[in-house]
């Protein structure tokens, strides 16, 4: 079979502008084959090369005196935890591929983030998902167009659900943590932002680099097929009507089961010591994890296409470079330790295939049955990619958002109504229809479970990758870790503001952190947003990032790395821009683990923060749950982020848990004070079908000055809802005073109701009526 | 007590099983790999959860044929103790070592979450140490853990005290909604004929220290043990 002729159609096809495609000439100094199309079109991807959000990816704070691996320098950052242990994690989307086939999408997408882990050397601990889709409940008046399309976001819902848990259970990592919104901006272009964390002692940090001249380069893993051929070129296009029908030979289909062979096989070919550098092959495959490798080191590589496995028959060289089938390695071996490799993997019954030789050419030489077919220096095509300054404009609709009056908003007249529709808004409602089907408990480390406002992780022992024989003998044993992760990203706000959006979705991350007992580390952030050539689009985009980097400074938490996924619109426009926030934190004791849920009659409860913003109490309404859901309102502008009060709150927080007299913790986010107090009250689950509920009688009634609804609702934030016990409470008001949190003693924890006192009046709910709203909304809709 | 823990490809609870007969039980515990034939000098077999195989063709149905296994038969065959987990359960009902069969959960979903079993009978060499009737909080995770037997395999069992334990409520009542499977009679773990090969669908080293949020699971490890050492000092005797 003849390749085509390169024409200026075929180029387009391929995503390559008339600019870049004379570019990619200048460097080959000549036309490039079909072969090289394809691999410039995939490497210029803006999944691959960020071509138009580098220049904002740059502005992100990357430094701290913990940072073993930086942002962009490997597959994944890694940071110090102390005790000569680190951590690596990533966050990657799948949004594309599982808005085409949601089961095998969010597979791979938690196959590919967990080998970016594991390819760093590190053991993979666990995994938490950020997910958006389309509303999977209608009203009573919806028309059947709604019907249809709330059915068919079930179905992405589901199956997204199914593919995280089937990939991740297989596998064997507790999928620990996660966040899901429902809004109308996601139907048709659901994300799935999946994320990875994985353990190592500083000396077994790999890299990904094809050093040492001579070096044999091996192919480890399942055999190369037609699946997924150019996945991250699709991922860089806008979905469209026939995308479904075309793309789906673009998405993979994953095997969790070869990836746990592949995972343990490379760390025991680790710990031997005789691996020079390794790398995955995700996004692009085989080409880039070459011409990456070869870049990073400043060689050259040269491989030959029919030693690789394939699985197809007639493959073609085009076909072998851009395929992503998953559960692939490539391996670069100190030169005459390749009977180690083999014994490794023949012991694991898995493919190895020694596929050619770093080289100090500089350039990636492919070649099938001896001769050339691809030539390209590596580091211009790795590094090289068009880097654009694209232009940004405010959208028309922040005029819009900024001059609506808030106070034009009816005050509510029937909270008890109020607080009911919003524990059963899907976004507010229990994720436990989600966490039930994740494998949250394996590996013997989950000792903070989904359902609290942060994940907490026990690191022990054996979580760390192995040690060769030699070194084991000589290896302190580990120091136990407490590791805390959460994952925030509220879009709305985003939508709103994109700049305190941005600065939002860090500051709830660390709040969550802080609310565990923990302090944070490191970011790692997903950045979901629609077509950047569209300058309102990349206005979003740049102001987010702006408040994203802001959040991250003042948290002294710098983003280690992560992901941008454009071009996240289908045929009903962009969706909401979507930065997602994954941060990681450490808790120095056992005894600081802290939850959210009440713990006993007769506790005090206590409001850390104000209760509303002092210069203009009705902005928590801005963006709020309640006036979403409620009023039908996506409008306001959202609550300010003030990072200095935010940060006190931390610190404060963490100090008043270490001084033990806070039993139980949980930040005011969605729904506001309200909802987080009915939280409290319903959210702890003893066993399956087995909540221990417990009520609490709240006492608003100093609060004269301020609207029942942004009083009960406002979504203001740096608030966090603890309870002590009675003795305690005084000390405890005492000594947030002292360090500087304002604070207030709400009521008391106990009886089967949960009670607010207003000016107005006093309003109840029997707590087991708001679990049943609360915890049975999601598992209701998905039953059909 | 030396535990042999068996390692197939795709088991992902064989650490957590070594990690808790090693460092909170303080009992010798080794992984053995699925191509060995022999076990080596072992007082009791785990075989732990996981996906050996990929579970393709039918959970546990590829590592009942493992070299290893074929080890296992012949230990059990001469009273040795084998305590399968999870998919190790499914294992050993697929080896023919204990009855019944694990069919998908009812739901058609993986569920993963704390149920309440309660210990049907204590003459066993895997619950000696509970209390009759003794209520224990242990977590599930797995997609197929639905036990099945025909009516003549399930009333032989019955006739010879072979259900070990059963999913109930907090206050050890076996009703539908406590079983998070669907298994015939709430069954969720059970034993052969001869009392020394057991199979459970919850995970006990999930529940074997309190940081984890329970330590129920350990009373299970320790009747194992309790049974070795009084067979050890009997034969001393």
């Amino acid at each position: 079979m003849s390749d085509p002729a390169i024409t200026a159609e075929l180029v387009q096809k391929h995503n390559l502008t008339p600019d870049e495609y004379e570019k990619v000439k200048a460097i080959l100094g000549r036309e490039p084959s079909y072969t090289e199309l394809g691999i410039f079109s995939v490497m210029w991807s803006e999944h691959c090369s960020y071509k138009n959000s580098r220049p904002l990816l740059k502005t992100f704070p990357t430094k701290s005196a913990k940072i073993l691996v930086g942002a962009g320098e490997e597959n994944a950052g890694i940071i110090d935890i102390g005790d000569g242990l680190a951590i690596a994690f990533k966050i990657e989307s799948h949004n594309h591929p599982s808005a085409v086939e949601p089961f095998q999408g969010a597979a791979t997408g938690v196959g590919g983030i967990i080998r970016d882990i594991f390819t760093m050397g590190a053991r993979p601990v666990c995994a938490i998902n950020s997910l958006r889709f389309g509303p999977i409940v209608t009203d009573s008046q919806a028309e059947a167009g709604e019907l249809a399309a709330a059915a068919n976001n079930r179905r992405l819902f589901a199956g997204v659900v199914a593919g995280i848990a089937h990939y991740g259970n297989c596998f064997g990592i507790p999928t620990i943590a996660g966040e899901v919104y429902f809004d109308k901006s996601y139907e048709g272009n659901p994300l799935v932002n999946a994320f990875c964390l994985g353990v190592l002692r500083h000396e077994q940090i790999a890299r990904g680099r094809a050093s040492g001249i001579g070096n044999p380069v091996f192919y480890v893993g399942p055999a190369t097929g037609r699946d997924g051929l150019a996945g991250a070129a699709f991922a860089s296009q806008d979905l469209t009507e026939e995308s479904a029908e075309q793309q789906r030979g673009a998405v993979q289909v994953g095997d969790p089961f070869m990836e746990k062979l592949v995972c343990e096989a490379c760390l025991e070919l680790l710990a031997t010591g005789a691996v020079e550098g390794i790398q995955d092959m995700g996004a692009a495959g085989l080409t880039c994890s070459t011409c990456e490798t070869a870049a990073r080191a400043g060689t050259g590589i040269e491989i030959e296409l029919t030693k690789v496995p394939q699985r197809a028959p007639n493959m073609t060289p085009y076909e072998i470079m851009l395929s992503e089938s998953q559960e692939r390695m490539l391996i670069i071996v100190k030169q005459g330790r390749e009977e180690e490799v083999k014994r490794i993997f023949d012991k694991w019954d898995l493919p190895w295939s020694e596929i050619g030789r770093v080289t100090d050419t500089g350039r990636m030489v492919v070649r099938n049955q001896g001769s050339v077919v691809a030539d390209i220096p590596a580091k211009k095509l790795a590094d090289e990619a068009p880097i654009y300054h694209r232009e940004g404009r405010e959208p028309a609709y922040i005029q819009v958002v900024r001059s609506f009056r808030l106070d034009t908003v009816p005050d509510t007249t029937d909270p008890v109504s109020n607080l009911r529709a919003l524990l059963v808004w899907p976004t507010i409602a229990s994720k436990h229809w989600v966490y039930r089907q994740y494998d949250h408990m394996v590996r013997d480390g989950s000792v903070v479970c989904p359902g609290s406002d942060a994940a907490v992780l026990r690191i022990k022992e054996d979580s760390l990758p192995l040690l060769s024989a030699e070194a084991a003998q000589t290896a302190k044993p580990a120091v136990e870790k407490l590791v805390a992760l959460s994952v925030d990203g509220n879009a709305v706000y985003v939508y709103l503001d994109p700049y305190e959006g941005g600065k939002i979705a860090v500051a709830e991350a660390a709040r969550n952190l802080a609310c565990t007992g923990a302090v944070p580390l490191g970011v790692t952030d997903n950045l979901n947003f629609g077509n950047p050539l569209k300058p309102e689009i990349f206005w979003q985009l740049s102001e987010a990032v702006r408040g994203l980097g802001e959040g991250c400074r003042a948290f002294n938490a710098p983003v280690t790395g992560g992901n941008v996924s454009l071009y996240n619109q289908s045929p009903n426009g962009p969706i909401d821009p979507t930065p997602t926030v994954a941060m990681a934190g450490l808790i120095e004791l056992p005894d600081h683990i802290t939850t959210q849920w009440f713990k006993d009659e007769g506790d005090a409860v206590l409001l850390l923060g104000e209760p509303v913003d002092a210069a203009d109490p009705l902005l928590g309404l801005g963006g709020s749950a309640y006036l979403q859901h409620v009023h039908g309102l996506k409008t306001g502008t959202p609550p300010r982020c003030d990072l200095e009060k935010e940060k006190n709150l931390g610190l404060g927080l963490r100090s008043l848990i270490a001084s033990g007299c806070i039993k139980s913790a949980h930040d005011c986010s969605e729904g506001g004070l309200a909802v987080t107090l009915a939280e409290c009250c319903i959210s702890n689950l003893v066993a399956r079908e087995t909540p221990r509920l417990i009520g609490a009688q709240i006492d608003l009634r100093s609060m004269t000055q301020v609207r029942l609804d942004a009083l009960l609702f406002g979504e203001t934030q740096a608030r966090v809802v603890v309870t002590t016990s009675a003795s305690d409470a005084v000390k405890t008001v005492e000594r947030a005073k002292l360090l500087g949190i304002p604070v207030q003693r709400l009521g008391t924890v106990g009886g089967d109701t949960l009670t607010i006192k207003v000016s107005a009046g006093e309003y109840g709910w029997k707590v087991a009526e708001l679990h049943d709203l609360w915890w049975n909304t999601i598992p209701r809709a998905m039953k059909d | 007590m030396n535990f042999a823990v068996l390692q197939f490809p795709g088991s992902n609870c064989d650490q957590d099983c070594v990690h808790v007969l090693r460092n909170v039980m303080g009992h010798s515990a080794r992984l053995l790999w699925h191509k060995e034939n022999s076990l080596g000098d072992t007082d009791a077999v785990l075989v732990p959860g996981g996906f050996s195989y990929g579970d393709y063709l039918r959970t546990g149905a590829i590592a009942r044929f493992s070299p290893v296994m074929q080890a296992v038969q012949a230990f059990a065959a001469q009273g040795g103790p084998v305590l399968g987990i999870c998919n190790g359960f499914q294992i050993l009902c697929e080896a023919g070592l204990l009855p019944g069969a694990l069919i998908r959960n009812r739901s058609l979903q993986f569920r993963c979450e704390q149920v309440y079993l309660q210990t049907v009978t204590t003459a066993s060499p895997f619950t000696n140490r509970c209390r009759p009737g003794q209520i224990l909080r242990i977590p599930v995770a797995h997609g197929e853990g639905c036990f099945f037997a025909d009516a003549e395999t399930l009333a032989q069992m019955k006739a010879n005290d072979q259900v070990l334990w059963r999913y109930v409520t907090a206050q050890g009542e076996a009703t539908e909604m406590a079983s998070p499977n669907g298994s015939l009679e709430n069954i969720a773990g059970v034993c052969n004929a001869q009392r020394n090969v057991a199979g459970l669908m919850p995970h006990p080293e999930r529940a074997s220290e309190a940081i984890l949020g329970g330590a129920d699971g350990r009373l299970i490890f320790e009747s194992l043990i309790h049974s070795l050492e009084e067979k050890k000092s009997a034969r001393a005797a």
